[in-house]
């Protein structure tokens, strides 16, 4: 007689573990593979150029992390309104996920940003917006200048110890009057014998209310008209006095991941802690924003592939007027342009991270991926939720989730209306600014 | 002058040498369909991995190891060419090096735990390992067999259903705690051995991110059938493969009365 037991192992369980919802347990079903879908890249022989057999072993690895470490408590975490950041970066950092194009000098991997693509593209595995977003930028968003341009004794401080796992990070730019419009942050430090002073405050910042450190662009050169000039990016370690956590801003998404608001008053860093040059804050957080927007379009294809399946399973099993929801072609068909989009998007990203791991800049090719996917997600999820119908409006299923989550790919890193400014500024059809 | 040290010889001398064998089979998570034809399973474009139980192996393998009971930990796996992801997943988990034992084709389907055991029986005169730990099935077969005939071929002691390996009480044998009907068997066997791992024998480490590359570097050698002399002639023909029968609906009863008196009408008791 084999004895059935789970020991974080479902393969013995076979058929599946009852679940209270019904899109759990499909959701368990198609966790890691599908024969409907041929594009799913863990399910098929990888033919891509792009990524080699080391990739897909990290994925796996990454997979294996989600499903044992992260999925089983998303719910209570959103619940919550936080997840507990220390805890799973450290599980993260001893994995050697949080650092995989970060130097080898200090904890990392030292490989190229097609890695990163490999590992954002799993992270859509996970059942909310919120971990995954965090976990971005831990690794991508917060540490790149630092890696680029910061002193030694600077890295060994802050750049090695997020690689670990053992400092959260977070990354200071939007204010409460300045989100799109980064040149007219109002936050300044002020040059004060060997000290940086710190005043002013900054607004929707990603795990702002767990975070140890933050880096931080201000205004350090007062001396500078030009505002793109003006500004440093600073280490900035959030225990100090004068740091208020004001409060955590509730949102319609992305629960599990703790958003701030901090005010700044007087606090003092070593004139030290400022990362390369003086007044090229604005241009290194520019410079590092190409992988950034790879990374938010890269990281929902998976999930949006998922929510796809997932909702033609649902349509499949859901009868209405004598016949299954899916066998009316509106339904199938619609899945069906959803799915090719997606599809188009991902030749997008996989495109853009060749070109850029040759050394090539694809500012505008990264911009459109990030553009379309802000749209896709919204379009996916909003076709998808209607499918379910009076379950897509509750709080039981996972389409209703990534509704409300996916809302800030539009907005977040880079706004519609930003990317689509870039676009034009290549096409050489952005106006001119008015003359003063 | 610069001596170098063989960095296995250094590590086998102290310590046992462990033969892991892993097979390549369809992902645990995959739904799993018949082909129309039924002569046997979809494989092509789905996705595979490691058996389960071989990951147990190479993990108990690799803790023999950090433990410092075992020197030196080989992989083995006799499969077609994409075995050898399976060997590197292995590598990235801590194993020392690997064999991949490369089945063309048209004899993959055809592969049976006889041949497979032979093929192993072959690799362990060569290697002389001290123990061979081996899964206990693979999840595609469900045979049961390869351990088990290993250990006849080579005529060595086998301990199979292992839920605990640990030196005897004079360190000269393996005391290993094995899983039957009945509850928990222990025995000591002496080495060389045949072990196969069960659920319960430990929980596999996923490969860090660092390991994974480091297992690019890690040797990986090949071997043909042909070369070890094993005939790979089928001794069975699978005559087909049909999807297992639906179940059929139950039915409530409301009391142990109604329950009897239902299995009485089915002529279950009398």
């Amino acid at each position: 007689a084999s004895l059935s037991f789970t020991v974080g192992r479902s393969f013995l369980c076979r058929p599946v573990v009852p679940y209270s919802s019904v899109s759990n347990a499909m959701r368990r079903s198609l966790s890691s593979a599908s024969p409907m879908s041929g594009s799913d890249a863990s399910a098929e022989p990888n033919t891509d150029k792009l990524f080699t057999a080391e990739h897909e072993a990290m994925r796996s690895t990454l997979r294996r992390i989600i499903e044992q470490d992260i999925n089983p408590y998303v719910d209570e975490w959103e619940a919550k309104e936080i997840f507990p950041a220390k805890q799973l970066f450290k599980k993260l950092g001893n994995a050697g996920l949080l650092g995989v194009t970060r130097p080898v000098e200090y904890g990392g991997l030292g490989l190229d940003y097609s890695y990163s693509v490999a590992l954002a593209e799993e992270y859509g595995r996970v059942n909310c917006g919120g971990v995954p977003m965090a976990i971005g930028v831990q690794s991508d968003m917060a540490t790149p200048a630092l890696a680029r341009f910061g002193s030694h004794e600077l890295k060994e401080q802050f750049l090695r110890p997020s690689i670990a796992g053992d400092l959260v990070a977070c990354l200071g730019v939007s204010e409460p009057t300045a989100g799109s419009d980064v040149a007219s942050i109002k936050t300044t430090a002020r040059r004060d014998g060997d000290d940086l002073v710190i005043n002013g405050s900054k607004m929707w910042i990603t795990s702002g209310m767990q975070a140890d450190w933050m880096c931080l662009l201000a205004n350090t050169e007062a001396s500078v008209k030009d505002p793109y000039l003006s500004k440093s990016l600073i280490c900035l370690p959030l225990d100090l006095p004068g740091v208020q956590r004001a409060r955590k801003i509730r949102k319609i998404g992305m629960h599990s991941s703790d958003t701030a608001q901090l005010f700044f008053e007087n606090v003092r860093v070593p004139a030290s802690y400022l990362i390369g040059e003086p007044g090229q804050g604005f241009i290194y957080q520019m410079l590092q924003f190409q992988e950034e927007r790879l990374f938010g379009a890269a990281a929902n294809l998976l999930g949006l592939e998922l929510i796809i399946q997932e909702t033609a399973e649902y349509a499949r099993q859901r009868k209405a007027f004598g016949q299954s929801l899916l066998d009316f072609q509106t339904v199938h068909f619609r899945l069906a342009e959803l799915l090719t989009e997606v599809e188009l998007l991902r030749s997008m990203v996989y495109r853009a991270t060749a070109k850029y791991v040759a050394g090539n800049d694809v500012t505008m090719l990264a911009s459109m991926a990030k553009l379309k996917a802000g749209r896709l997600v919204r379009e996916v999820t909003d076709s998808c939720l209607q499918y379910w119908g009076g379950m897509g409006f509750t709080d039981e299923v996972r389409v209703s989730r990534f509704y409300r989550d996916g809302r800030l790919l539009s907005i977040g890193a880079g706004a519609d209306e930003v990317m689509l400014s870039i676009i034009c500024k290549y096409m050489r059809t952005l106006p001119k600014p008015p003359k003063k | 002058y610069i001596h170098i040290i063989n960095k296995a010889d250094m590590a086998a001398s102290k310590g046992l040498k462990i033969l892991v064998g892993c097979k390549r089979v369809i992902d645990y998570a995959v739904k799993v369909r018949v082909k129309p034809d039924r002569s046997g399973v979809v494989t092509e474009g789905v996705k595979h991995s490691m058996n389960p139980f071989d990951e147990i192996a190479v993990e108990e393998a690799v803790r023999m190891k950090e433990k410092k009971l075992a020197g030196e930990a080989v992989a083995i796996s006799v499969g077609p060419p994409q075995s050898q992801e399976t060997l590197r997943t292995a590598l990235a988990m801590g194993i020392d090096r690997a064999i991949h034992v490369e089945i063309p084709l048209a004899q993959l389907e055809k592969l049976q735990p006889i041949h497979v055991s032979k093929l192993l029986a072959k690799v362990c005169e060569s290697e002389k390992p001290d123990l061979v730990i081996l899964g206990k099935q693979a999840i595609d077969d469900d045979c049961n067999q390869t351990g088990q005939m290993l250990a006849a071929l080579l005529d060595w002691p086998q301990a199979t259903f292992a839920s605990k390996i640990e030196p005897s009480q004079d360190s000269k044998q393996l005391r290993v705690t094995r899983e039957v009907d009945g509850g928990l068997e222990t025995i000591d066997v002496s080495v060389p051995a045949v072990v196969t791992s069960d659920l319960r024998l430990n929980e596999p480490r996923y490969a860090t991110l660092p390991n994974i590359m480091k297992a690019k570097k890690k040797p990986l050698a090949k071997m043909s059938p042909d070369q070890l002399g094993v005939d790979l002639q089928p001794r069975q023909e699978v005559i087909s493969v049909e999807d297992p029968p639906v179940r059929k609906a139950g039915a409530k009863v409301e009391s142990v009365e109604d329950l009897v008196g239902k299995l009485r009408e089915k002529g279950l008791v009398k």
